[in-house]
């Protein structure tokens, strides 16, 4: 006969201020096997802990109900509690009477103390056929997989490899350096972009502890943390190891068709090409799109100028299986498109450019090596006006959020322009100015005061193009004035959104992302990098847009995390897990299919002496026990530990008696 | 300043009044000014038609009903159109008027109102437009009586565009049945405005 305790928390007043705890307590025992029901302040705290506790010892219980918060709050805390006492950790279950009683039915004291005690009732229910279990543990395979080769991706490889472990750092383009590669200067300090990103990816590249793996994705992820399996693509890059990186084969390749990724669709680029001088590696790729041998089947000049011979035509993709203990995603973000704004021309006039192309222009690594001309007849520019929230803060454009960086990096474009070319004059339509950070707003205050960049508050309504000028109607909401300015470049701000195909790739790793694209953390303040998976954690633009700082504090984060993974020597791993009884199985694969994580084998085995059948078993390593196959077996031959068949039914059993309190 | 944002000067329920009327979600404008970046016809309003979003939000009724802004606007729709809240301005600017004819606000003072309900009435007593009845009831209304007359009126009477017999619809007992609807129409409206404001 099971000898249960029954222990109501009073959570302050958060439960004891709504349900009659006391009656609860009292209800509670008069339950068949509850030996002990006590109420108390703070079950939680030291003192509660220690009646439990004493209450073990004293009426000799084996099995505890706690009717408090929700397990995920304190089921962990009570376990310990009673692991200290001497009873298997598994043997306790929580009520929750605070989130799903006191909290929300704080209207109906009486009906709420009803469901207090009904829900107590079917903990104990449960309680009295639990079985005991005991923890099991999995191997760590101690090796990091970062997918994105950006600051953030850098950051976190270089953290990782930097504790001792090895990383693989995965980069869909040729090169790693991600957006920040492309910048011109970062602010508000105004240093160069490529001067404080260039050292870093040379010591990702030289760091014996990380492998780089370039032009690759990742295609198929399975496991769970500690041993994730992840298939990778391997691009056919056309050019081998043998490659020295010497660049005669990018200037003598006669193809001038595609357009640079890198420079923003700006300027023309080989097909066989690395995306910008710095590039790491420095291996050129060819462009199969684009390449006039695969193109019409003649050409081959880079083979035959290529002095160590590393050209190879026939290289296809490659797949390779790897495992790995955590993974990093940051996958970064693309800018918003505006073909979608018809008021700024569907991004059919070729002097509205983005933020992102004025970065490019302005550089001096850039298609025009900093002169900043009209992309259109390529004329010095006079009067250019900045645009800030062309995709953000829009409701009609379905991009409701704020950017975050478009209002510094607006300010930082007009302050270079007027830096580099003093006699132009810069016009920012803002709607406001979100500078939090540090020197943040100093530096916007200084684009408007010293360089004296016109700041005007409205959003522009049109542009139009009139006699090669750019004829720019907004407003200044503060002087109740129609603004008209006739532009001959006009920049826009365009805001941030989830790189292409991101809800795609949350879908590898069951990840769930909100209604843009961007992933979820687990917990938007106390687990910003972690996510709903274990082992998997998130760095930079790709959970919201943020700035450069902000990327690499969250890249540091998440490599934090992923080293104190990998300190401890096994993984604990909850033994609620499926399990088959093959007598009664009768070997159907209906659980095999079902199963989301491929934890079931189908196997033939002799389950009775001399008779050999072809039955279900489950890998305990790998089943996370969501209890699908439970519901799917025909047989009823498989239950779940922790969650047994007769346990549910005795719940749903009580759950609908009628309350016998008077 | 033109204006100053006193408690005596606010009447609580005119936003919402604004917003039920219109079905438009006024509290939602956050100023961008995009609304009168664009409009054709702002620079002969007294406010530009963000500016009237947010005395509606403000709830500042005296100077909205005053202004000459909801009368001059031309229902193009421009604001409406690029709109980042999705407000429908144009059918706030028309709301405005309703409420202004209906009474229960201040009228604003210029001759827009008098011509729209010359307009509305010729079409109701007559089911057409009877241009020299309605063009000398808004002369002597607006006091303005010679208005035009010489030389574009004479002309045109000369040539026969304006004639002095109004043009009736076919069905003279189709004006009974115009009335009637304009009359509803007019009670509904009434009743709506006021309705509200319980």
């Amino acid at each position: 006969m099971a000898r249960i305790g029954v222990f109501v928390c009073h959570c302050g007043t958060n439960i004891a201020g709504v349900v009659d705890v006391t009656r609860v307590a009292k209800y509670a025992g008069s339950l068949p096997g509850v030996k002990v029901a006590v109420d108390y302040k703070f079950m939680c705290s030291d003192p509660g802990q220690n009646t439990i506790i004493d209450a073990i010892k004293k009426y000799g219980l084996d099995r505890l109900v706690v009717s408090a918060c929700s397990p995920r709050m304190h089921e962990a805390t009570f376990r310990r509690t009673a692991e200290r006492a001497g009873i298997n950790p598994y043997m306790v279950e929580m009520a929750n009477i605070r989130e799903h009683v006191a909290w929300v039915h704080s209207d109906d004291k009486e009906l709420a103390t009803q469901k207090a005690m009904k829900l107590m009732e079917m903990a104990v229910a449960k309680v009295r056929r639990s079985e005991a279990l005991s923890k099991m543990f999995a191997p760590i395979e101690k090796r990091a997989l970062v997918i994105g080769g950006g600051i953030a991706g850098i950051q976190a490889a270089l953290d990782i490899a930097g504790a001792g472990y090895k990383v693989l750092l995965v980069e869909k383009e040729p090169s790693i350096g991600g957006r920040m590669a492309q910048l011109d200067k970062t602010f508000p300090t105004l240093d160069c972009s490529a001067c404080i990103l260039t050292p870093k990816m040379v010591a990702a590249a030289q760091d014996p502890n990380i492998t780089l793996l370039t032009y690759a994705e990742v295609t198929e992820v399975c496991g769970f943390v500690g041993q994730f399996e992840v298939k990778i693509k391997k691009k056919a890059k056309s050019v081998n190891s043998k490659c020295i990186g010497c660049g005669v084969c990018t200037t003598k390749c006669p193809s001038k068709k595609a357009l640079s990724e890198f420079d923003e669709k700006l300027a023309p680029r080989k097909a066989i090409y690395t995306p910008f001088p710095q590039a790491v590696p420095n291996v050129p790729v060819i462009d199969r799109t684009a390449c006039t041998f695969f193109l019409t089947g003649k050409c081959k000049i880079c083979e035959k100028v290529c002095p160590t011979g590393a050209i190879d035509y026939t290289q296809q993709d490659e797949f390779i299986k790897e495992k790995f203990g955590a993974v990093v995603v940051a996958t970064g973000f693309d800018i918003y498109d505006h073909s979608n704004y018809g008021e700024y021309g569907y991004g059919e006039i070729k002097d509205v450019i983005t933020g992102l192309q004025f970065e490019r222009l302005i550089s001096s690594t850039g298609p025009t090596a900093g002169h900043v001309t009209r992309p259109s007849d390529h004329r010095e520019v006079k009067n250019v006006v900045f645009i800030q929230c062309v995709g953000s803060r829009d409701e009609a454009k379905k991009r409701p959020y704020c950017s975050r960086v478009c209002c510094m990096y607006t300010a930082k474009q007009a302050m270079l322009l007027k830096d580099h070319y003093p006699e132009t004059q810069a016009y920012v339509f803002y709607i406001d100015i979100r500078s939090a950070g540090k020197n943040y707003e100093e530096f916007v205050q200084r684009a408007q005061n010293e360089y004296g960049v016109l700041y005007l508050r409205g959003r522009v309504s049109k542009i139009y193009e009139r006699a090669n000028k750019l004829l720019v109607k907004g407003a200044d909401t503060l002087s109740g004035a129609q603004v008209e300015i006739e532009a001959d470049l006009v920049v826009l701000a365009n805001g941030f959104e989830p790189k292409k195909g991101a809800k795609e790739f949350a879908q590898l790793f069951h990840m769930s992302s909100d209604q843009y694209g961007f992933y979820n953390e687990l917990h938007p303040k106390l687990a910003p990098v972690e996510t709903a998976i274990s082992g998997v954690f998130v760095a930079g633009c790709c959970q919201s847009p943020k700035d450069i700082p902000d990327t690499v504090a969250m890249a540091s984060a998440t490599a934090a995390k992923v080293c104190a993974l990998f300190a401890k020597e096994k993984l604990e791993v909850e033994p609620l897990i499926a399990g088959v009884n093959q007598l009664t199985c009768s070997g159907c694969e209906t659980c095999y299919n079902v199963c989301p994580y491929s934890a079931i084998e189908m196997k033939d085995k002799e389950v009775k002496r001399g008779e050999v059948r072809h039955v279900a078993e489950v890998l305990e390593s790998v089943c996370k026990g969501c209890g699908a196959c439970v519901g799917a077996c025909y047989s009823k031959a498989v239950d779940l530990k922790g969650f047994t068949d007769r346990q549910v039914l005795d719940q749903v059993e009580t759950a609908t008696a009628p309350i016998t309190d008077n | 300043m033109k204006y100053e944002l006193q408690l005596k000067n606010i009447k609580e329920g005119f936003r919402k009044d604004v917003e039920n009327l219109s079905q438009q979600k006024i509290s939602n404008c956050y100023q961008c000014g995009k609304c009168s970046a664009g409009c054709p016809v702002a620079y002969a309003m007294d406010y530009p038609p963000s500016m009237i979003m947010r005395m509606i939000q403000l709830g500042m009724h005296d100077p909205v009903m005053s202004s000459n802004t909801s009368w001059y606007c031309v229902s193009c729709e421009t604001c409406t159109t690029r709109c980042p809240r999705e407000i429908d301005i144009a059918k706030v600017m028309d709301t405005l008027k309703i409420m202004a004819q209906a009474g229960k606000y201040k009228l604003s003072e210029n001759e827009i109102p008098i011509f729209d309900w010359i307009f509305l009435k010729s079409i109701e007593l007559t089911g057409k437009i009877y241009e020299l009845g309605m063009i000398g009831a808004y002369n002597l209304l607006s006091l303005n009586p010679f208005k035009d007359v010489y030389p574009m009126g004479l002309k045109m009477i000369l040539k026969g565009k304006i004639g002095f017999i109004p043009h009736l619809i076919y069905n003279p007992f189709e004006v009974i049945k115009n009335i009637r609807m304009f009359n509803a129409i007019r009670k509904k409206d009434r009743e709506r405005i006021y309705e509200k404001n319980v």
